[in-house]
């Protein structure tokens, strides 16, 4: 899970990390409110998910009251590459001296958290990243030891950052250790990390992810939950207990397990189809659960055709055929089926089928024969199911 | 031969009680595995079906001296029940719990190797099937038989498609080792895989990578280093986009790393031959060591 920026620096101060004062406002009144509170000059910035939004024209200056309701109300609704944006964060403009990055992610193949720091900040750090790879200082820290105080003047001296800060700058690093390792984060990344003229060091920007398996521990990081970045046939899918990813095309997937639908979306893509979904309706996946997978798939009405490809182990293919005729009770669809059923009970789901009879159903018996069959289908002109 | 689990395994399962530890339980004894005990903290002294319950792992080992432990607690106990068993002595922990928080995974991945005493299969993950011998977790086994090609994968059902296509083809499995979709496996494919290359009945062995992360890619320069039996890869997620997390933790491209294409490329480099499909694979394999007799 994603936080915006404002949610970040809220955590992050919370953790005695330096962040500049602000407030978060959600209507033009409220953050003129919040912009005369914290006084002229100061910055309205767009709280949407993405990086770039200063070049789209999220971020203004604001240096006096009328300013500040002039640049609410340009941002507020403006849409951010797909985005709108509902919130905005009003913060004090902040001099700057120095741009520095830091980071602190979760390096699954070193198992054990990577904290990167440069001077370089401001930038995109995967372009530092390839450009001048030497320009970024980084350690991987022992889970079991914890981040100690060496490590932060090491990472300091390494990165060559200003003489004066390299104390503040060790002690910046360790709360963000700290703060990564206590709210559960995969990636805490602060970029700029600034320098002030009077040499105080804060967190300019707060880029933070959460481990969503570890949010039964942290309610408080759970409702910060950004619903309306969310896509709303994803979230459909997330409440009824299934994997769901909206993609591009217009061949309906449904499958059994995350390695075999994925393996499913390149077999139908390599048969010259073009997936709409991808959809793991889990292990062992009952009529109920199929029945709100066929009604999620059909949500996008770009579907021309759907692939069901089932190998049972836990799941049973029996269940998995009544679930489908329950579907076809209850939603009707117009669109043709192919439905591939292997593994376990997988005679007994095949003959249910047949004895059904649906409108528009076609049963294959290989995985690239089903991928052919509905790739055929989906390019055909549509013709409604007979009733 | 076989790897990991045969008929020397002595399994304790945690969260035996618990209904899906109750079922696959006992359908792994039925299918021949030697089930021991099983933990429950606060039911020590009843039974599942004649099998001992005890409130902790150390008395499973005292008592019933269980070697192998499957975990079927729920996620946010799993870590804790994982360092119990490893605590207890138990050599080989098969985690089957999908859901453990990352940063739980990380500190048993690191206990585990600072420690050098368990070695950790899963979490996340359908566990390990020795056709003929045992199957500790939820493989369908009746679709497996004896055979020489040693499978592993990061995914479930897929494993399953794989190992269908090979069986069609007439090939039977020495074992099959699910590693599991998450960002912190206990082992990974070079820890299987180095296990296949000393067994002496795997004479191919099949690897399921899919999109994320960088075991695959670290796997291809062991094989050239180490392997001297053929491999066979499949990666899934050719068409995944970028950013979106593929239903398994693990599985999500991220920034230029983790790619399906990228990882194809580092194995084939490495003299690994790599199947598009798995019906692909089952034809590599039938190319690599001639029709099954």
């Amino acid at each position: 899970m994603d936080l915006l920026e404002y949610q970040g620096k809220q955590l992050f101060a919370r953790h005695g990390i330096p962040v500049p004062a602000g407030m978060p406002a959600r209507t033009v009144p409220e953050a003129v409110t919040a912009a005369d509170e914290i006084g002229y000059p100061c910055a309205v910035k767009a709280q949407v998910q993405i990086g770039g939004r200063g070049k789209l024209g999220g971020i203004k200056i604001a240096n006096s009251h009328e300013e500040a309701r002039l640049h609410a109300s340009a941002i507020l609704g403006m849409d951010i590459r797909g985005l709108t944006v509902h919130e905005l964060w009003i913060e004090g403009a902040s001099e700057i001296a120095a741009e520095y990055y830091a980071s602190v992610v979760f390096d699954r193949g070193a198992k054990a958290p990577l904290v990167m720091l440069s001077t370089k900040g401001g930038m995109d750090i995967e372009a530092v990243a390839a450009e001048d790879p030497d320009a970024i200082a980084r350690l991987h820290v022992d889970p079991l030891l914890g981040f100690q105080a060496f490590h932060g003047r090491r990472l300091a001296f390494e990165a060559g950052v200003d003489a004066d800060v390299v104390r503040p700058i060790g002690a910046l690093l360790a709360r963000l250790y700290e703060a990564f390792i206590a709210e559960e984060a995969t990636l805490m990344e602060v970029n700029p990390l600034i320098v002030t003229p009077d040499r105080q060091v804060k967190a300019l920007d707060a880029k933070v992810t959460l481990d969503n398996n570890a949010l039964f521990r942290h309610s408080d990081n759970a409702e910060l939950r950004d619903l309306s970045a969310e896509d709303p046939q994803e979230r459909m899918a997330q409440e009824r207990g299934l994997t769901y990813v909206k993609l591009d095309g217009n061949i309906g997937i449904l499958g059994n397990g995350a390695g075999l639908v994925m393996s499913t979306l390149d077999v139908v893509k390599g048969a010259g189809g073009e997936p709409a979904n991808f959809l793991d309706a889990g292990g062992g996946s009952k009529a109920d659960a199929i029945t709100s997978a066929v009604e999620v798939i059909l949500s996008n009405d770009k579907v021309s055709a759907v692939l069901f490809n089932i190998f049972g182990g836990i799941t049973r293919c029996d269940e998995v055929a009544r679930g489908l005729i329950e579907a076809f009770a209850q939603i009707n669809p117009t669109v043709p089926f192919v439905v591939r059923l292997d593994g376990t009970n997988d005679v007994e789901g095949r003959a249910i089928l047949a004895e059904a009879n649906l409108p528009n159903v076609y049963a294959e018996s290989t995985m690239d024969g089903a991928a052919a069959k509905v790739v055929e289908l989906a390019s055909l002109p549509q013709t409604p199911a007979a009733s | 031969m076989s790897i990991l689990v045969d008929k020397n395994t002595r399994l304790v399962t945690s969260g035996i009680t618990g209904s899906e530890g109750t079922f696959h339980t006992l359908r792994n004894r039925a299918y021949g595995t030697n089930v021991v005990a099983g933990v429950t903290p606060g039911k020590g002294g009843q039974d599942v079906d004649g099998i001992p319950v005890f409130n902790t792992f150390r008395q499973a080992v005292q008592e019933q001296g269980a070697n192998t432990a499957m975990i079927f607690v729920p996620p946010r106990f799993a870590a804790d029940s994982i360092l119990e068993a490893e605590d207890a002595g138990i050599e080989l922990i098969i985690a089957i719990t999908e859901g453990i928080p990352a940063h739980d995974e990380l500190r048993v991945y690191n206990v585990l190797k600072k420690n050098g005493r368990s070695r950790l299969i899963g979490p996340n993950c359908p566990g390990i099937l020795s056709p003929g011998k045992a199957n500790v977790g939820i493989i369908p086994a009746s679709f497996f038989k004896e055979g020489n090609v040693g499978v592993v994968s990061r995914s479930g059902t897929l494993t399953y498609q794989v190992g269908n296509e090979l069986a069609q083809q007439g090939f039977g499995n020495s074992t099959i080792v699910g590693i599991g979709g998450d960002p912190v496996p206990g082992s990974d494919f070079i820890d299987v895989i180095a296990l296949f290359q000393e067994d002496p009945e795997t004479e191919l062995i099949v690897m399921c990578g899919e999109i994320g992360g960088d075991a695959e890619e670290r796997a291809a320069d062991f094989i050239a280093e180490h392997v001297t039996k053929p491999v066979v890869g499949y990666i899934a997620g050719f068409t995944a986009p970028p950013g979106k997390q593929m239903g398994h933790a693990g599985a999500i491209v991220s920034g230029s790393s983790g790619g399906a294409a990228a990882k194809a490329e580092a194995l084939e480099a490495r003299g690994v031959k790599v199947g598009h499909t798995p019906t692909a694979v089952a034809q590599l394999a039938m190319e690599t060591l001639g029709a099954p007799a």
